[in-house]
């Protein structure tokens, strides 16, 4: 049984730099895993799963990209804010892109008001997409099982989220309004969870922090703390302790050296090495107790020797799916 | 063969130093050394940071949001640092621009009061807002610009274009119309070419809603001119020789790519790149014991033994400094003439002033 067994829309935040779109793409193979049907979504404009998957950019549809670790497949979507605007009006107000009504609201800036513009606008277009693929149906059966939004960085992510909460005040009634709503009550449904990938340094580490307040605040529900890139500790616990104090036996690493056949001279800069590793165990071991603090079901992925490519996704999704994220 | 980039030369020449890059890769604590050292030389320096972190704030002095520039305490030199808040940037632009009953009621506007902090890239384009008002104080001899850690960051760029064809577009017309012409005539005056655009767009919003937009966009309207003609000063600035644009990022894949947009996209529109910093690299003193070498010795060893764990270590370190000199390299082979500085990977986050200076002389190469 996973952690989260009502959610159908995971959305992956973290801070830039902690490697979210990896971890968003490596859910979605778990949740693939034995046949299910996954959309793999991002919203910023920067191809990040094309770059990850080694596929040639994403066009605005819906394309497979992967096939799950047992069967399933994981499809791709790069959520444009334009395509999504003509889609929406075609969807609820029945005006074909190539209209009259559409063109003319291109003619005269009213795309490019709402796309690039008014940068909150653009958030509804984009959380609107992902709403209306996550509760899509065909014959009464959902499209997909399940939905994963690799999305906005974290210190962005409670307001996008919350962008049509925001919009559904301006709007006290009409369309605007219920269109509104209805994308706030599957956000904050037990459908939804925000997961929020994070390193264990501290700024990461304190956005996540942060961000965890914010969405709580918001009524968002939060889900796990994905921790990426851990490192295994390369010393034992009493040379760990050691080094980090500058007490490392440089005596005993000499004779150790010589013993290998390696120059002994080479001894105080690897015990500085050393010294740099047992501040960073350090630092992700304070970092690690911050989080411990959030109570939330937390995950551990390791840093990964080389650049992440597709064999790398499977490995960490089976990661995720053994820890039970997925 | 890649130049190395001349820090204290940038330091000492330029008047404005913005620099840009992608989320996480100590943009803000470059953008903070970089001022600290200009200080120490002797220039009257000015940082304006978008979001630092807390305890790097603190150790400059910031304890909120203020836009007004605070001294640094314990700097030998002149140092003022200051945090944009967007928000109040926004609504001084407002008061200092628009009549006072107009003011009021731009900031009254329920459109204004949920957008204007994320209006048209607000952040960015505050940000330069700020940097001309620096700059034209006459204050400071170095005013040090930290940019947000997104691709929009060089949205401010495309400003003055985008208001322009924003302004001059129909849509503002039509927005206006009820403005103008008082709530139920709305329909009335536009003329029959709109009227299918009307009723689609009463029909998506409603018409109250139509209301306040029409009202927020009238409102802001008396402040655009304005806005485009400072737009444009401040894009004429940021290509003045004076100024120095230096890319950050890490050695890793995605940070590289990011700085390559960057780049390239500051080339596209001639602006003046000084360099690009590459934080949290990795070195060995010890390269000449090489990474296989390393662990075949520690294969012949207790895997428990101090030595063994040391010599893992050290292979592990000298693979990662491989890779990132790989990625290094594929940036310069595709971007030969951008001068680079590496600066070395600290075990923690740098928070206060001795860190500042210290990333600030590995920045220097001293």
């Amino acid at each position: 049984m996973p952690d989260f067994p009502s959610a159908r829309l995971h959305v992956v935040s973290g801070k830039g730099g902690t490697g979210k779109t990896t971890v968003a793409a490596a859910l979605a193979l778990a949740l693939a895993s034995g046949g299910k049907k996954v959309l793999l979504a991002e919203v910023e404009g920067r191809q990040g799963i094309a770059q990850l998957f080694d596929t040639a950019p994403l066009p605005y549809e819906e394309r497979k990209v992967a096939v799950g670790p047992n069967g399933g497949d994981v499809y791709a979507l790069a959520v444009d804010p334009e395509q999504a605007l003509l889609d929406y009006l075609h969807m609820f107000y029945k005006l074909s892109p190539n209209g009259i009504p559409a063109r003319t609201l291109r003619k005269i800036g009213a795309i490019d008001f709402a796309t690039t513009i008014a940068p909150g606008l653009k958030d509804v277009l984009l959380t609107g997409k992902v709403k209306e693929a996550t509760v899509r149906t065909v014959d009464g059966r959902p499209v997909y099982d399940y939905v994963v939004l690799d999305a906005p960085p974290t210190g962005r992510v409670p307001r996008f989220l919350n962008i049509s909460h925001e919009i559904g005040n301006l709007a006290k009634v009409g369309p605007l309004k219920n269109q509104s709503d209805r994308v706030m009550e599957l956000f904050r449904s037990t459908q939804t969870v925000v997961h929020l990938v994070t390193l264990l340094e501290e700024m990461p580490v304190q956005e996540t922090l942060d961000a965890v307040d914010e969405l709580t605040a918001l009524g968002l529900p939060v889900g796990g703390v994905i921790v990426n890139a851990v490192r295994t500790p390369a010393l034992q616990p009493a040379d760990l302790l050691a080094a980090e104090r500058g007490e490392l036996d440089l005596a005993a690493l000499k004779v150790g050296l010589e013993g290998a056949g390696l120059d002994v001279a080479l001894a105080p800069v690897l015990a500085e090495e050393a010294a740099d590793h047992a501040a960073r165990v350090a630092l992700e071991e304070r970092g690690r107790d911050a989080l411990a603090g959030l109570n939330r079901p937390s995950y551990e992925l390791p840093l990964l020797p080389d650049a992440v490519d597709l064999g790398g996704l499977y490995e960490l999704a089976t990661l995720l799916h053994e820890q039970g994220l997925a | 063969m890649t130049t190395r980039l001349d820090i204290d030369k940038v330091l000492e020449t330029a008047q404005i130093i913005v620099c840009c890059g992608s989320g996480g890769v100590g943009k803000t604590t470059t953008a903070a050394a970089l001022a600290l050292r200009g200080a120490e030389k002797g220039r009257r320096t000015v940082v304006l940071t978008i979001d630092p972190a807390r305890r790097l704030a603190q150790a400059m002095g910031l304890t909120e949001l203020d836009n007004t520039p605070r001294p640094v305490k314990g700097v030998a030199g002149e140092l003022d640092a200051m945090m944009l808040d967007m928000k109040r940037t926004f609504d001084e632009i407002v008061e200092t621009h628009a009549e006072p009953v107009k003011a009021q009621q731009i900031l009254e506007n329920p459109f204004y009061q949920a957008l204007s902090s994320s209006f048209a890239g607000t952040q960015e384009y505050m940000a330069m807002e700020k940097l001309a008002q620096l700059k034209a104080s006459g204050d400071y001899d170095l005013i040090v610009v930290d940019t947000p850690p997104t691709r929009s960051a060089l949205d401010f760029l495309d400003a003055p274009d985008r208001l322009t064809t924003f302004l001059d577009g129909r849509l503002v017309k039509v927005l206006l119309a009820p403005a103008k012409a008082g709530g139920k005539a709305y329909l009335k005056v536009v003329t029959a070419g709109f009227n299918v655009f009307t009723n689609a767009i009463t029909k998506i919003i409603g018409a109250s809603v139509l209301q306040d937009l029409s009202q927020f966009v009238a409102a802001l309207e008396t402040m655009f001119g304005g806005f485009r003609e400072r737009a444009q000063a401040t894009y004429d600035l940021l290509k003045d020789p004076d100024t120095a644009f230096v890319v950050v990022a890490a050695p890793e894949r995605d940070a590289l790519r990011e700085a390559a947009y960057f780049v390239e996209r500051l080339d596209e529109e001639k602006m003046p790149l000084a360099g690009l910093v590459v934080n949290r690299v990795h070195r060995s003193a010890a390269a000449g014991l090489t990474a296989q070498r390393s662990l075949a010795a520690a294969e012949e060893l207790d895997p428990t033994s101090l030595t063994a764990g040391v010599l893992r270590l050290h292979a592990d370190r000298l693979a990662l400094s491989q890779r990132e000199a790989r990625l290094q390299e594929r940036f310069s082979s595709a971007h030969p003439r951008v001068p680079v500085v590496e600066v070395a990977a600290q075990p923690g986050d740098v928070h206060d002033l001795d860190g500042l200076r210290a990333v600030g002389a590995d920045l220097a190469g001293s």
